[in-house]
């Protein structure tokens, strides 16, 4: 009763929280922002060890609760929750909306100084950058440790990040399908998508808050980044080569396939809750992202650690495939740190680890003890 | 806990409180908890079984999945004061490099392995004139993960040709300790404990 009276109490903690944080705030790019805004969720007992989880790409805080505009349940919510692996009723959940992004943390959407969205006037940001704005979060609340920090895909690379910077705050990092650097066909991938973007002629530069948004340019991106998500055998099982609600092929260029069906609605409803400039942000910090170049070489980004790791990959995931994660687990391993990692089986490609699988879902209860 | 595998009690027993032991081949890490829980030990292990990292990482060990012929090359010189290596030497491509590797990384090695000069496998091989298919090697030749055979004298000759020095052998029939007198010929399984010449 005492910890609920003290949840209820500091406005600090709960769902929907969103914090002012004075500037000014440093970029990696050189530049700062006068003000930094974090969009963020809690759950659990705020005198309880401290867990942050990091969102993917196109994810956000709502990592246990209904999504505000599509109503969906959390991204996480198998994960998250009284007796789940990350168990609310053991530890403080923390996640935060990245910067850069637009779910409430600052991003090209906010308003600058001027009065107007950033648009591209907006910073190139990092990482790192993200790590830091999420540092000055917990400090704003007073967590000082970290029990762990928990990602995945983009997620895994902030938790890599926080082991990197803040070593001293991390007992333990938990990633999970990720990469410690973009590699040449992750950022080939990306830039498809960015260069879909900017063809929109809708897109305008990037100012385009004031009339229609360039809808069709970041559903051709969130397309092309959703096959990147599946698996081949995933989509031959899921789709095959059947027909979408017909007898025949129409030899024309309507959604004959199931597969071109499910893609259009995929980008399409994308496009509902995410913004594209935001999308062009956020994928440039993740091609920028490389732990090895900042560090002389990965090897160093962790020299002297005593941070405990668990990194898991998935057998089908080819967008961050096993030989990423085994980069880092070597590293680790001539760092000395205490490491495990585990290839985990799936069909599901680099969504799996969204997805249920009994193994992972152990194993993430069984590392966080 | 249940019992350990009586090798893996030998080392259990052996390995001074508070080291640092890496476990090559771990399984689902039975000797690292026994290290772990009764002995303060920083126990590591290496496993390429996926489904025996994951138990074992759900029992908070931190096991890493990979195969012993690859990746014991990012473990750097004299990081651990025990390398283990039980029941796997048999089972690798290069047992060779595997137990240079082995010295390399720990100050001491524990290999053990199953002893295939053992009088019930001689007998089996003579009379039977067939791969052995013994309670010791249950697996018939095209299935045996055991794929380079070795018997106690072999591994003492290896030895002595590598220059690693051996500091105390174990020998078991069964669960029973055996003396070393023709443990060559009576002892299903043997325990080493090496260190480097020099």
């Amino acid at each position: 009763m005492v910890a609920l009276r003290r949840m209820v109490s500091d406005a600090r903690f709960g769902l929907a929280r969103q914090v002012r944080l004075p500037g000014p705030f440093p970029l990696d790019g050189g530049t700062a922002l006068d003000l930094l805004e974090v969009a963020y969720e809690t759950y659990g007992d705020p005198a309880h060890p401290a867990i942050l989880v990091c969102h993917a790409l196109t994810g956000d805080h709502h990592v246990a609760s209904a999504h505000p505009r599509t109503g969906k349940p959390g991204w996480w919510q198998r994960i998250v929750g009284p007796g789940r692996p990350i168990d609310t009723e053991r530890f403080l959940i923390v996640c935060a909306n990245v910067l850069g992004s637009c779910m409430g943390s600052s991003g090209p959407a906010s308003l600058a100084p001027d009065g107007r969205p950033y648009a591209m006037r907006f910073p190139v940001i990092t990482i790192g950058d993200m790590v830091r704005a999420q540092a000055a979060l917990l400090d704003h609340l007073g967590i000082a440790q970290l029990h762990a920090v928990v990602g995945g895909s983009m997620g895994g690379m902030q938790a890599l990040q926080w082991s990197a910077a803040h070593p001293e705050r991390v007992a333990a990092a938990l990633v999970i399908a990720s990469s410690a650097r973009h590699s040449a066909q992750n950022i080939a991938f990306h830039e498809v998508g960015r260069q879909a973007i900017m063809a929109d002629p809708n897109w305008r530069g990037g100012d385009y808050y004031d009339g229609p948004a360039p809808t069709a340019g970041l559903a051709v991106a969130r397309m092309a980044a959703h096959i990147t998500y599946l698996s081949e055998a995933g989509l031959t099982e899921k789709f095959g080569r059947r027909l979408q609600a017909r007898e025949a092929k129409t030899f024309g260029f309507d959604a004959d396939f199931q597969v071109e069906s499910y893609l259009r609605h995929q980008g399409l409803s994308f496009t509902d809750r995410f913004d594209a400039n935001a999308y062009l942000t956020i994928t440039r910090a993740m091609d920028y992202f490389d732990l090895s170049e900042e560090h002389g070489s990965l090897g160093r980004a962790f020299a002297g650690s005593r941070t405990r790791f668990c990194l898991l990959s998935f057998d089908s995931d080819w967008l961050y495939p096993t030989a990423e994660s085994r980069a880092v687990v070597h590293a680790l391993n001539a760092a000395g740190a205490p490491v495990s990692f585990v290839e985990l089986s799936s069909p599901a490609g680099h969504d799996a680890f969204l997805l249920p699988h009994a193994e992972m879902e152990r194993i993430i209860a069984g590392f966080l003890g | 806990m249940g019992e350990l595998r009586p090798d893996l009690a030998i080392i259990a027993a052996q390995v001074p409180p508070g080291v640092r032991v890496l476990d090559v081949g771990c399984g689902d890490g039975a000797l690292l908890a026994a290290l772990r829980d009764g002995k303060g030990v920083d126990a590591r292990g290496l496993e390429i079984d996926g489904g025996n990292v994951a138990a074992a990482v759900a029992r908070g060990l931190s096991v890493v999945q990979g195969d012993a012929d690859v990746d014991l090359a990012a473990y750097p010189d004299r990081s651990f004061d025990y390398a283990v290596l039980s029941q796997t030497l048999q089972t690798v491509r290069r047992p060779d490099r595997v137990l240079d590797d082995l010295l390399r990384i720990g100050e001491r090695a524990f290999v053990s392995f199953p002893n295939f000069a053992h009088w019930r496998t001689r007998v089996s091989l003579l009379w039977g004139g067939r791969m052995p298919v013994t309670r010791l090697l249950p697996e018939a030749w095209y299935a045996t993960p055991n794929i380079h055979h070795l018997t106690i004298d072999d591994f003492r000759a290896f030895a002595r040709e590598r220059g690693v020095r051996i500091e105390a052998a174990w020998f078991l029939a069964g669960t029973q300790r055996l003396s070393p007198a023709a443990a060559n010929f009576r002892a299903e399984h043997a325990v080493f404990l090496l260190s480097r010449n020099g």
